[in-house]
């Protein structure tokens, strides 16, 4: 218990500000994700067939590449793409970006690529009807989507998102990697100074538990509010 | 675009294609036996037995695959017993530590597939089978495991995509699978996009393969034929 004190003797606190970057890391990814799945789930179901390529190009590269593999491309790659885009207007000084954008747009990413298959699914499973009985009530566009069709699509959505969020969530572990201190990051820094890699790794591993735990009593009662109308 | 890069990286890629696909099959192969294992344990009256089950899959399906590798191959060895024992000889391999780790991990998402699996069967289907005189272990070995095998494959085809996927965290652990030599390459190269076209590629063929293979599978095996 020495080893989880808070302060300058233990490991506490530094593994108490790491879950809470595994915490903010997770959430930005998730968010991330959500904007990538505005953007694709429509192409997806568009009747256009380039823009269907685009999409399933999207999702399937995503989801059959692992991650790892995906966050390799970023962390060495990142910054020298943006540096190219900066040359192209006029600023060629060295760029480096930050390891929680870096590691927040890759698993962002790959999460979006989850999330756009959830969208898609449940856009596909609302009833045919509503979307014509919204159409000849003269609604516009906009609050067709925003007024009908997603509050039904969230009902649908929200159990398949809670996945979502355990597989961002899990992800988020391999952004240590990259040497953002994150909660793997973190016990990987203690085990090496106290030689203890089966307490920290193991207490990683309860604290994982543990946000998964929370966070499927939190999505619980979303799908409870979700549904009330059922 | 590096194309001679490409090219000259391919085969040391295909050559690490070999090492990723040993630890797949060698854990789905693991992970099935203990998958069904834990499955039958989940399906048992006894509510210890039954929580044992349920605690070992929500653990292994809770924390990320990197903290159980991380455990079993930076941990384990801390433990002072262990090393004098034989099992030592096969935990101080890492190729060996990502075995038990992949197949502990994918025998708790294959326990819960199956689980459910093993629920949807009609109770019909078993009655048919009791009624015709048929004994319960036959019905289990003869019935209901083949139905639950068939009504599992769609979700396990996509387990077998999550592995295949999760073996690439066995470069974390020094192995020189698929993502270890591509990270290698782009580390002494830096030309991250080249070597992710070909690894990547080489990825999304074998998940093309695997899904058709289920493909295959489900078109076989299904009820109307």
């Amino acid at each position: 218990m020495e080893l989880l004190a808070f302060g300058k003797t233990g490991w506490g606190d530094e593994l108490f500000y790491a879950t809470l970057m595994t915490v903010a890391v997770s959430v930005t990814a998730m968010l991330v994700g959500f904007l990538f799945a505005l953007i694709f789930t429509p192409l997806k179901l568009s009747k256009y067939k380039t823009l269907n390529l685009v999409g399933n190009f999207y999702t399937t590269v995503i989801r059959g590449v692992p991650e790892l593999l995906v966050i390799y491309l970023f962390f060495f790659g990142g910054s020298g793409a943006i540096m190219y885009v900066a040359s192209i207007f006029g600023y060629y000084e060295y760029i480096e970006i930050n390891a929680f954008i870096t590691g927040s747009m890759a698993i962002g990413i790959i999460s979006g690529a989850y999330s756009t298959e959830v969208f898609r699914g449940a856009i596909q499973s609302i009833d045919k009807g509503q979307f014509e009985a919204a159409k000849v009530l003269g609604i516009n566009k906009f609050g067709q989507f925003y007024k009908i069709i997603l509050p039904q699509m969230l009902r649908l959505a929200i159990p398949n998102l809670s996945n979502v969020w355990q597989i961002t969530l899990k992800d988020t572990s391999l952004i240590s990697v990259t040497g953002l201190v994150e909660i793997m990051r973190q016990s990987y820094i203690a085990a090496g100074s106290t030689r203890d890699p089966l307490f920290f790794y193991s207490f990683a591993a309860v604290l994982y538990l543990l946000l998964t735990y929370v966070s499927m009593k939190l999505i619980n009662k979303l799908e409870v509010k979700y549904s009330r109308g059922y | 675009m590096d194309f001679d890069l490409m090219i000259t990286s391919f085969p040391k890629l295909l050559g690490a294609t070999v090492v990723t696909l040993k630890l797949l099959s060698a854990s789905l192969f693991f992970g099935l036996f203990l998958g069904l294992f834990f499955a039958i344990l989940r399906l048992n009256k006894n509510i210890f037995i039954n929580k044992f089950a349920y605690g070992y899959s929500y653990i292994f399906r809770g924390t990320p695959l990197l903290v159980q590798i991380f455990i079993i191959y930076f941990g384990l060895g801390q433990i002072e017993y262990l090393r004098t024992t034989f099992l030592w000889v096969i935990l101080k391999e890492p190729y060996w530590c990502a075995i038990i780790a992949f197949t502990l991990n994918t025998g708790a998402y294959t326990s819960e597939i199956l689980r459910s699996a093993f629920q949807t069967i009609k109770p019909g289907i078993i009655e048919a089978g009791k009624s015709l005189g048929i004994s319960n272990k036959i019905i289990f070995y003869k019935i209901q495991i083949p139905i639950a095998i068939r009504q599992s494959l769609p979700a396990y085809g996509n387990e077998i995509i999550l592995m295949m996927k999760g073996t690439s965290l066995a470069s974390t652990v020094t192995l020189m699978d698929l993502t270890g030599v591509a990270k290698y390459i782009i580390s002494t190269t830096f030309k991250p996009i080249e070597v992710f076209i070909v690894a990547g590629g080489i990825y999304l063929f074998m998940t093309f393969i695997i899904h058709n293979v289920i493909k295959y599978l489900e078109k076989k095996y299904s009820f109307q034929q």
